[in-house]
């Protein structure tokens, strides 16, 4: 597959130009005959429980036409959150909601409710609630061991060091794991570091908050909604409003951005289309963006103890890690467990242990955020990384590229004793690419130079993380018109995946692009089985599902061709939008002929026999086009060869000012390996974008709650702002290197890349600010804010303790 | 709500003060009620005495549109819910994302900070009056289309209206005066570094006053 028709190449996505001139309707453009709004009553209190509420006011007020409480859902199973609840366990969490004619209606009707609160011991800080005698954040218990809610205190810790600011490694876990002997790798080492780190909680804070509308029509369910997903939105939200799936129609053809916390929706957004029902009458939701900034999810903080074992050389030869997760109120986030199988891959030590748990607090509800886990992984690490190479005197890129992994590398926590493999790893190509093309030697030339009260620093860090599944449906017709129409459950959240992915049918078609009509967004237009729209999944599963429905609808061309003109189906090409004989493309059928052939044939051509191992959810879809031209559907078997992973080295320049403080990020550039290149373009817009939100998290992203009530200071734009264009290298371009090697065990060889970005964006920022700030330079916390660097550089003690939260 | 009929509603420019005075007068005091807007189905209408003339013709994307619009009503609030035009959207309605940006006599404003009132004589322009009538994108849609600007999306009406009104004040603009002139607008997908590409070839564009 060397020769890409499409593959590689830059070209316009089929919605930008419905984006680009407001054509495009997202969740809260729609609008429904008789449409209600709804407002919700949130707590004020961080723990509490309704003690008495009077609903009578707010109903009498003329216009309010339903109300939904806590008491109208099926009761959530612990851990897990219903959306609405009698005990609030965080401030913010909804307790009722109210549809009336008007929004300001609604408002004025949540303002008339009369309730009473009674307040209940609550914690923000996860050591808080781990000291003998501290509160719980539930009532049934701190955190979860296995599948069982549970109480863990730490008696036998010496909390005078958690005070002086030390992670202690002996207090009770819930989950750990080891690979060879950690003590044994730590007497090989000759260098150890032993640092306690801490990475903060950060919001998601999608441009466009998680608003819905619901109707329903003939018992049916249809809702217009913001999420990650198409195909895989129908299952959880069918569950949230307690019907069938087959009974939901979900249209979510544009979303404003997700980044994890819309994988399939949101649980609160089963509100409106309960309350529609109750009402029968459609119902939006429009979400604030400081209730987005309650309910919206977020990625997990981690305090941390971190033991790093290098040989003089600069091989990691052991790491022991200790992670206490802040776990927020509800579910179970595996960021603490991803974290270390990332550390795992991305410095491949001999000997590793783990141990953490997940500890809740009464601060929202946490979810999967762009690498879950891998982020913190490389906010807390790469610097220890950093600090080893300067202290060993070994060059901080050949550190990295020393310990980084190779081929189908080790992976993660080990299962029946045995760590798994990754499919592929080219990271060192990325990196020998990155080192001459950024010119790495020139850039450490600069690092300490000082320009009036500013000193340039330089900092590198790798990062990894998933991607990508397989085993996914591919779903196309090839119409009577001559229109491939590509079908795909994959949702569009501004990765352009849904479009990019279905590029390979048309590269097994080897047909121009132009021919090609893209149907998606909408269940109830017959979409394919697909991966989450997450975790950088679709890259990977559907260029193999689409370059198997591709396959598959050639082979059926040929088939057509030689029934028709006779020989074998092997002496048939496809190519420009024709079946014909190989050399002769005089002799052969248009797609449009063949397509009416195949409704005249019928059977497995036009969708009217199917594959036996598609999903149900395809075999439904392909039912309902049978019939309407020439129907390609195939399952993904193609061979894998382990975990998809993918990597992101980042290379960053920074101005610290001395005397105030500040940092500007003059150069950031990174360097890929993710596979073959799909889209260029949007290649660079994953790698940047992810980077810039890793800038973020290095540089001033974090919440602030005020210890006293447990409520968030920090809970808008202003004031736990996103980076601006202001924020980022914006005199020149910032460039990116792909190693385009492709994963020897996928057709086309790509992997996602969605993840890594971040990572990489955070950790090379974290490590040029340390790096202008000398050997001593090094925060073991993010983000750094200015009164930090103000701090060392007067070597003044940090304002607060090195574990503290959301400070 | 008796206060409505003594806002001083300014027509020449924002008075954060009659906007603030505006917005506390619907009763706003809701908790974490971002939002407040009247769908005018008569119920909450009828709590507000009209002191401000509510009929008005604006003149939005070069027409004359009638609308009753309430005095503490936002502008982005008329624009979405009542001429029904969806491509300004809202991404915090107060001020801090630039999602809302449209025209105002060819200059960008937030849609959700300005009060319809104040918009009265003046030319309004949004992402959807771009587009030419036969369908020729704008030479900043254009050169979005061109360079595949922006991820997700929703910040991107907001950015191409910002972008606009920069090009046409100054078509020589550098890439880093375009990050100044274009940091009032937050993308959250951090898609930055192609937003800038977008701006450099839109000012290309306009300066030899031709697509590529």
């Amino acid at each position: 597959m060397a020769d890409h028709k499409l593959v590689g190449k830059n070209y316009v996505t089929p919605d930008l130009v419905a984006k680009v001139t407001g054509r495009a309707k997202y969740a809260e453009d729609f609008r429904a005959e008789g449409m209600l709004f709804t407002k919700l009553l949130l707590s004020p209190m961080p723990h509490a429980r309704v003690r008495r509420m009077n609903t009578s006011a707010a109903m009498a007020i003329p216009g309010v036409e339903a109300i939904l409480t806590a008491d109208d859902l099926p009761e959530a199973e612990a851990p897990q959150e219903a959306g609405l609840t009698n005990e609030p366990l965080y401030e913010g969490e909804p307790i009722l909601a109210i549809a009336a004619v008007d929004e300001e209606t609604a408002a004025l009707a949540v303002e008339a409710v009369e309730i009473d609160f009674e307040p209940l011991p609550f914690v923000i800080d996860p050591l808080q609630s781990l000291r003998p005698g501290g509160p719980n954040a539930r009532l049934d218990g701190n955190t979860m061991a296995g599948r069982d809610l549970a109480t863990v205190k730490w008696d036998n810790v010496d909390w005078n060091e958690i005070d002086a600011g030390r992670l202690p490694m002996d207090g009770e876990v819930t989950d750990e794991w080891q690979v060879g002997d950690v003590e044994a790798g730590f007497a090989e080492a000759d260098l150890v570091l032993d640092e306690t780190v801490f990475a903060s909680s950060v919001s998601h804070q999608p441009l466009e908050p998680r608003t819905a509308m619901a109707y329903w029509q003939n018992g049916k369910c249809y809702m217009h909604v913001s999420t990650q997903s198409t195909a895989r939105t129908t299952g959880g939200l069918a569950r949230w409003i307690g019907i069938d799936p087959a009974d939901l129609v979900v249209v979510g053809e544009y979303c404003g951005g997700g980044f994890g916390g819309k994988i399939s929706s949101a649980i609160q957004c089963r509100i409106p289309a309960l309350l529609s029902q109750k009402a029968g009458k459609p119902v939006m939701m429009r979400v604030t963006r400081q209730e987005e900034n309650f309910f919206g999810r977020s990625r997990p903080g981690i305090q941390a103890r971190a033991k790093f074992g290098f040989k003089s050389d600069g091989r990691v030869v052991a790491i022991d890690l200790f992670h206490v997760q802040d776990g927020g109120p509800y579910g179970r986030s595996g960021d603490f467990m991803s974290a270390a199988d990332q550390t795992s891959l991305m410095y491949q030590p001999a000997h590793m242990r783990m141990r953490g748990l997940t500890v809740y607090t009464n601060t929202p509800p946490r979810g999967a955020q762009r690498a879950p886990g891998g982020v913190q992984a490389v906010a807390m690490f790469a610097p220890i990384m950093d600090k080893a190479a300067k202290q060993l005197g070994v060059d901080q890129l050949e550190l990295i590229r020393m310990n980084a992994p190779e081929g189908q590398a080790k992976f993660g926590r080990p299962r029946q004793g045995q760590q798994g493999n990754v499919s592929s790893a080219f990271p060192k190509m990325a990196i020998d690419k990155a080192a001459q093309e950024f010119d790495w030697a020139g850039m450490k030339a600069r690092s300490g130079q000082r320009n009036g009260t500013k000193v340039t620093g330089v900092g590198v860090a790798i990062s990894s993380y998933s991607a990508g599944t397989s085993g996914l449906d591919g779903l196309l017709v090839i119409r009577p018109d001559g229109k491939v129409q590509i079908h795909t459950g994959v949702g569009n959240l501004g990765t352009e995946s849904f479009s990019d992915t279905a590029r390979p049918a048309m590269e097994a078609l080897d047909t121009e692009w132009e021919q090609a009509e893209i149907v998606w967004g909408d269940t109830s237009k017959h979409l394919p089985w697909s991966a989450i729209q997450g975790g950088s999944m679709t890259t990977h599963a559907h260029t193999r599902s689409n370059w198997a429905v591709g396959l598959d609808a050639k082979r059926k061309l040929q088939e057509i061709a030689a029934r028709d003109l006779g020989g074998s189906p092997d002496n048939y090409e496809v190519s420009d939008g024709r079946v014909f004989r190989r050399g002769n493309r005089s002799q052969g059928l248009s797609f449009a002929r063949a397509a009416e052939r195949a409704i005249a044939l019928g059977g497995k051509y036009d969708g009217h026999e199917l594959p036996e191992d598609i999903n149900a959810m395809t075999t439904a879809s392909a039912t309902a086009l049978a019939g309407q031209g020439l129907v390609g559907v195939a399952k993904d078997n193609f061979e894998t060869g382990g975990r998809n992973m993918s990597y992101v080295i980042g290379f960053a320049e920074v101005e610290v000012d001395i005397e105030t403080g500040s940092v500007a990020l003059k150069d950031y550039k990174c360097a890929t390996d993710c596979g073959t290149v799909l889209h260029p373009r949007n290649l660079g817009g994953q790698l940047h974008g992810g980077g810039i939100q890793g800038f973020g998290i290095a540089l001033g992203q974090k919440w602030v709650l005020d210890p006293k009530w447990g409520l968030h200071v920090a809970k808008r734009f202003y004031s736990n702002r996103p980076p601006t264009l202001l924020d980022i290298p914006h005199e020149e371009e910032m460039p990116w290197v792909a190693a385009n090697e492709p994963d020897p065990y996928s057709p086309i060889g790509c992997r996602g890349i969605g993840e890594p970005p971040v990572g990489a964006g955070a950790g090379a920022v974290l490590n040029a600010i340390s790096d202008a700030l000398g050997p001593d330079g090094y925060f073991n916390r993010s983000p750094i804010m200015r009164d930090m660097i103000l701090a060392k550089l007067e070597s003044l003690p940090e304002a607060h303790n090195p574990l503290s939260t959301h400070v | 709500m008796g206060d409505v009929e003594h806002i001083q509603v300014d027509e020449q420019g924002v008075s954060r003060r009659s906007f603030i005075k505006g917005v506390i007068a619907t009763g706003a005091s809701v908790s974490a009620s971002s939002y407040v807007m009247r769908g005018g189905h008569g119920v909450a209408l009828a709590q507000a005495p009209g002191a401000v003339e509510r009929l008005l013709t604006l003149s939005v994307n070069g027409q004359q549109r009638r609308v009753d619009v309430l005095p503490q009503e936002t502008l982005a609030m008329t624009l979405r819910y009542k001429l029904g035009l969806t491509g300004t959207k809202l991404g915090c309605d107060r001020a801090e994302c630039g999602a809302c940006t449209v025209l105002i006599d060819g200059v960008p404003r937030y849609a959700c900070s300005t009060l319809t009132h104040q918009v009265r004589g003046r030319e309004v322009q949004t992402i959807e009056g771009l587009e030419a009538a036969d369908g020729t994108l704008s030479l900043v849609q254009q050169a979005v289309v061109d360079e595949q600007g922006f991820q997700c999306a929703f910040c991107m009406p907001g950015f191409v209206m910002n972008m606009t009104a920069m090009v046409q004040e100054n078509p020589s603009v550098t890439r880093a005066e375009a990050a100044h002139y274009l940091s009032g607008n937050l993308c959250r997908c951090g898609d930055y570094n192609k937003i800038l590409n977008v701006a450099m070839k839109a000012a290309e564009y306009t300066r030899n006053g031709r697509r590529s």
